[in-house]
């Protein structure tokens, strides 16, 4: 599969994703989804989750932290920068045409009534995913307290989602420094 | 010189941003509003505004805008300032790309290893974690309107939310088709 992808179909995948997704950053995670691991199979679904973690853990834009390594993982380094310039080129464009005709978009009435039925669903289309991902994540009684926690923690207490990935980092870490020293002693295992 | 300028601070702004879209918003409302006056607060906001009603990612969206406008109010004709907003747009992207890129090398070699699964196993749960709380924190008054504003409006979105939610996670019907049905009913509805 990842042999026959042209960077025209990249290309092409990215801008879709980048063209729908209104309000930017979580709004484009169930598009992505659907588009790179249910439809082209680029990933599996637990590759997809770990470089959600890593693209948001990381500096700059979201979907195009995601693009980059998406690309770079099927097509290489020029693979990233098409990946890339997909989710960019669409938003440049539309933007550029709004600047140049400011006014005619501006308070337009119809432009209003269609993005008041939006919002809603893009709320539903980032809050359905949570439960197939939840599969994804092997999220089990012993765990469960990890998004539970988390969600708490950005949702009522306003902590930044960077901490979140950093601390579960680290505790990822540590724990896997523990277990993989308790696997050399006891290597059956 | 301009473009030199729109080239330092949107770098600047690109790899300083952590966390994507809203986290952002205020580097970029420091940097172009507060410190270099290339836009007023008035049309800072009408940027946001239009960022949330346009596609693609909002840092993207307020970098080409603000390149464009800014190129404009210094006397130049509309070619130069297209420039200025490719240019914008791009400065954004590349270190992050750059990082992302290493990081993602390294990824690709040693993401079997024992230690990085064992890290990605607790990072999986509360990555699903924080999309719920995403979830959550969009369920606004912005979003949703409110019974107290608006009991129809208030009513319509409760509506539409459960169609596309059951519609995506039921019937699995593609996410664009739900943004173009859901757009197509608020278009009739209101």
């Amino acid at each position: 599969m990842t042999e026959q992808t042209t960077y025209l179909e990249l290309f092409t995948i990215f801008s879709k994703v980048g063209l729908f997704t209104l309000g930017g950053g979580y709004a484009m995670v169930p598009l992505m989804e659907k588009e790179v691991v249910t439809d082209k199979q680029w990933l599996n679904h637990e590759e997809f989750l770990d470089i959600l973690a890593v693209a948001q853990a990381t500096p700059g834009l979201f979907a195009l932290n995601m693009a980059s390594h998406i690309g770079n993982k099927l097509k290489g380094v020029r693979g990233g920068i098409v990946a890339s310039m997909g989710v960019a080129v669409p938003s440049i464009v539309i933007i550029l045409l709004i600047a140049m005709f400011f006014h005619a978009f501006k308070g337009n009435i119809y432009i209003e009534k269609i993005f008041r039925g939006v919002r809603p669903a893009v709320v539903a289309l980032i809050a359905a995913p949570c439960f197939s991902m939840a599969k994804s994540a092997r999220i089990n009684r012993r765990n469960l307290w990890i998004p539970i926690v988390a969600c708490l923690l950005i949702a009522a207490f306003g902590v930044s989602p960077i901490w979140i990935i950093l601390a579960a980092g680290v505790g990822g870490f540590i724990y896997g420094r523990i277990t993989s020293h308790h696997n050399e002693e006891h290597p059956i295992r | 010189m301009i473009f030199l300028k729109l080239f330092i601070v949107f770098s600047k702004i690109g790899i300083f941003n952590f966390g994507g879209g809203y986290a952002m918003l205020s580097l970029i409302q420091n940097e172009v509003v507060e410190k270099n006056h290339w836009l007023t607060n008035a049309e800072f906001t009408d940027i946001v505004a239009i960022s949330q009603t346009t596609p693609g990612p909002i840092g993207i969206n307020c970098a080409t805008y603000t390149g464009y406008t800014s190129v404009i109010n210094e006397g130049y004709p509309v070619w130069a300032a297209i420039l200025g907003a490719v240019l914008a747009s791009l400065s954004i992207l590349w270190l992050p790309f750059i990082l992302m890129l290493t990081i993602s090398k390294f990824l690709l070699k040693h993401h079997q290893s024992y230690i990085v699964q064992s890290i990605f196993r607790v990072m999986r749960p509360a990555i699903v974690g924080l999309i719920a709380a995403a979830a959550l924190l969009l369920m606004s008054k912005e979003n949703f309107s409110s019974w107290d504003e608006s009991p129809f409006a208030f009513i319509v979105s409760v509506l539409l939310f459960c169609f596309a939610f059951v519609g995506t996670r039921l019937y699995k019907i593609h996410p664009i088709l739900m943004i173009i049905l859901c757009g197509i009913a608020g278009l009739l509805i209101y």
